[in-house]
């Protein structure tokens, strides 16, 4: 009974700042619990991050990091491990770029939605820090994918983005999120879905590279033409 | 139709000043901790959950913690105790029957913020004792659990007929409520949260007539050993994640669970409110319930 106790409930020390290290039983709960309250309550962004961090252990996050150390690129990211914030991103000088370039349409589209790259929650429960890492990029690029094929933050666009991930990436947070997201949509709008954005995100999902060997910062001052064809990726049809 | 993105109710609560001392990071209050020149010679400690803190800022931090779940409280209530609180609350109403009296009572409920208790005490006396005159004033340290109990009240007749109050006031002082006035005292879950115990405990004794009745509902210690530990580790491992997701706060979940861990055993308490004054009712002078995760604890001023 002490041993069955141990196993199931007891947790480990933490590994990095801010670490919450989980048992089990406790990361069962927090994925089951995070992803209800996530379906009942879209606008709580914390239940999505919780979602990810709980649910990407053991397998799905080393898959990806194994992903990002097989790419050039890839490897220089988790080498200097970039932070995408408002601060190092520079967003006054990002305004001042030429209008076809990713980081003015990416500055004009956080404009426009009022959204922030700062007001992503750090990753609280992942274990190995380097996975924390990719786990934390993974959601800071979150906004370009957004920017480069022009989707906005309602549920739709939420959704298409979170298949694009789950069809390139495969998290499960994706997968989560893509399967039992539409069930909030109404019908009209499920039905569009269907027949338009879901084949948009397989498409593209599928065919361009891995999205989080990208380094955005590097990108930022490029034609957004270029860096679409660069990436193999397609903006997506308007949503109206 | 647009989803609002990012939201996370921590970094909110942060971005709107309700500071989470010692646990986010909060750069200001770590700055009073961290100087040297705050630590005075003769400073006293004392505990915050499992935390140890200067006496002077643990007022300031339960505030926060109060103010931080205020919104979420009675949900979080009914998740973390599978809704047995509810049974809790009637017993300890039943148990004092206000209103069985000739002359209107006057009953004080302290750290009663949201109402829970206060509104069972006037159904009760209306309804179970036709008592259509006594009143409750409900006392609050935290003036955002205080909002919550008036716009529940609003759905009460009680409001509107001035059968209950709402006064912001601190338990160790209650420097609004004048001696040898009150005929019943209460405080539901709120003890254990106060700085000095003794001190609510001598103000209780104050302010009540004689022949007034204490009476305290709070977490005590579960007895048999092997339930204890089951009930320890479902607090400490659960609670501050059930926090995160219907509250988006385990911080102030932790701290919630640490300080029912350092709150003293039944018998400890009990000859506490002794030392008050009081004399306690029945042969030890408290009751268990649900195999003592809560005990109600009564005295009278003789």
């Amino acid at each position: 009974m002490n041993v069955i106790i141990h196993i199931v409930i007891l947790a480990k020390k933490p590994n990095y700042p801010g670490h919450v290290p989980l048992s089990p039983l406790q990361r069962i709960f927090l994925v089951a619990g995070s992803a209800i309250m996530g379906l009942k309550a879209p606008w709580r962004g914390d239940m999505i991050s919780i979602l990810g961090d709980s649910s990407g252990q053991p397998f799905f996050l080393r898959r990806l990091l194994k992903q990002m150390l097989s790419d050039e690129t890839g490897r220089q990211i988790l080498m200097e491990k970039p932070r995408i914030t408002s601060a190092s991103l520079n967003l006054p000088f990002l305004r001042t770029l030429p209008l076809n370039t990713l980081g003015r349409i990416y500055v004009d589209w956080i404009d426009r939605e009022h959204v922030s790259p700062d007001t992503r929650s750090p990753t609280r429960y992942v274990d190995d820090p380097e996975e924390a890492y990719v786990m934390q990029r993974y959601r800071e690029c979150h906004d370009f994918y957004h920017a480069l094929c022009h989707m906005p933050t309602n549920i739709e666009g939420e959704l298409a983005i979170k298949w694009l991930e789950f069809v390139n990436m495969g998290l499960p947070v994706g997968a989560l999120s893509a399967l039992f997201g539409p069930f909030r949509l109404n019908c009209n709008q499920a039905a569009l879905f269907r027949k338009i954005y879901i084949p948009w995100a397989v498409r593209n999902g599928l065919v361009a590279k891995t999205l989080i060997n990208v380094y955005w910062e590097k990108e930022l001052t490029r034609d957004i033409n270029e860096v679409r064809q660069k990436i193999r990726i397609e903006a997506a049809p308007p949503l109206h | 139709m647009s989803v609002r993105r990012s939201f996370n109710c921590g970094r909110l609560a942060r971005q709107l000043g309700l500071l989470r001392p010692g646990f986010c990071g909060n750069t200001v209050s770590l700055a009073r901790y961290n100087s040297s020149d705050s630590k005075k010679a003769d400073e006293s400690y004392t505990h915050f959950g499992f935390k140890h803190v200067p006496e002077d800022e643990k007022e300031y931090m339960v505030k926060n913690v109060f103010s931080s779940v205020a919104k979420k409280y009675d949900q979080m209530n009914d998740a973390m105790s599978l809704g047995i609180h509810r049974l809790w609350k009637n017993q300890f109403v039943s148990a004092l029957n206000p209103g069985n009296s000739t002359t209107p009572m006057k009953i004080l409920d302290v750290a009663g913020g949201t109402g829970d208790i206060a509104f069972r005490l006037l159904d009760h006396a209306t309804q179970r004792n036709g008592d259509y005159s006594s009143k409750v004033i409900v006392a609050d340290i935290n003036p955002d659990m205080l909002a919550v109990g008036k716009r529940r009240a609003k759905k009460t007749p009680y409001l509107e007929s001035g059968r209950v109050d709402f006064i912001e006031q601190n338990a160790e002082v209650l420097d609004k409520i004048p001696d040898h006035s009150i005929d019943i005292f209460t405080i539901a879950f709120g003890i254990r949260n106060c700085t000095h115990i003794d001190k609510v405990l001598e103000q209780a004794y104050r302010v009540l007539k004689p022949g007034g009745v204490f009476s305290c509902l709070e977490f005590s210690k579960v007895y048999p050993p092997l339930l204890a530990e089951v009930y320890r580790q479902y607090s400490f491992k659960f609670l501050p994640l059930l926090g995160t997701v219907i509250a988006g706060d385990s911080e102030s979940y932790q701290y919630l669970v640490e300080s029912i861990e350092r709150f003293p055993d039944a018998d400890t308490f009990a000859s506490m409110i002794e030392r008050a004054g009081f004399t306690l009712a029945g042969d030890r002078g408290y009751e268990c319930l649900t195999f003592g995760v809560a005990a109600i604890h009564t005295g009278v001023k003789l």
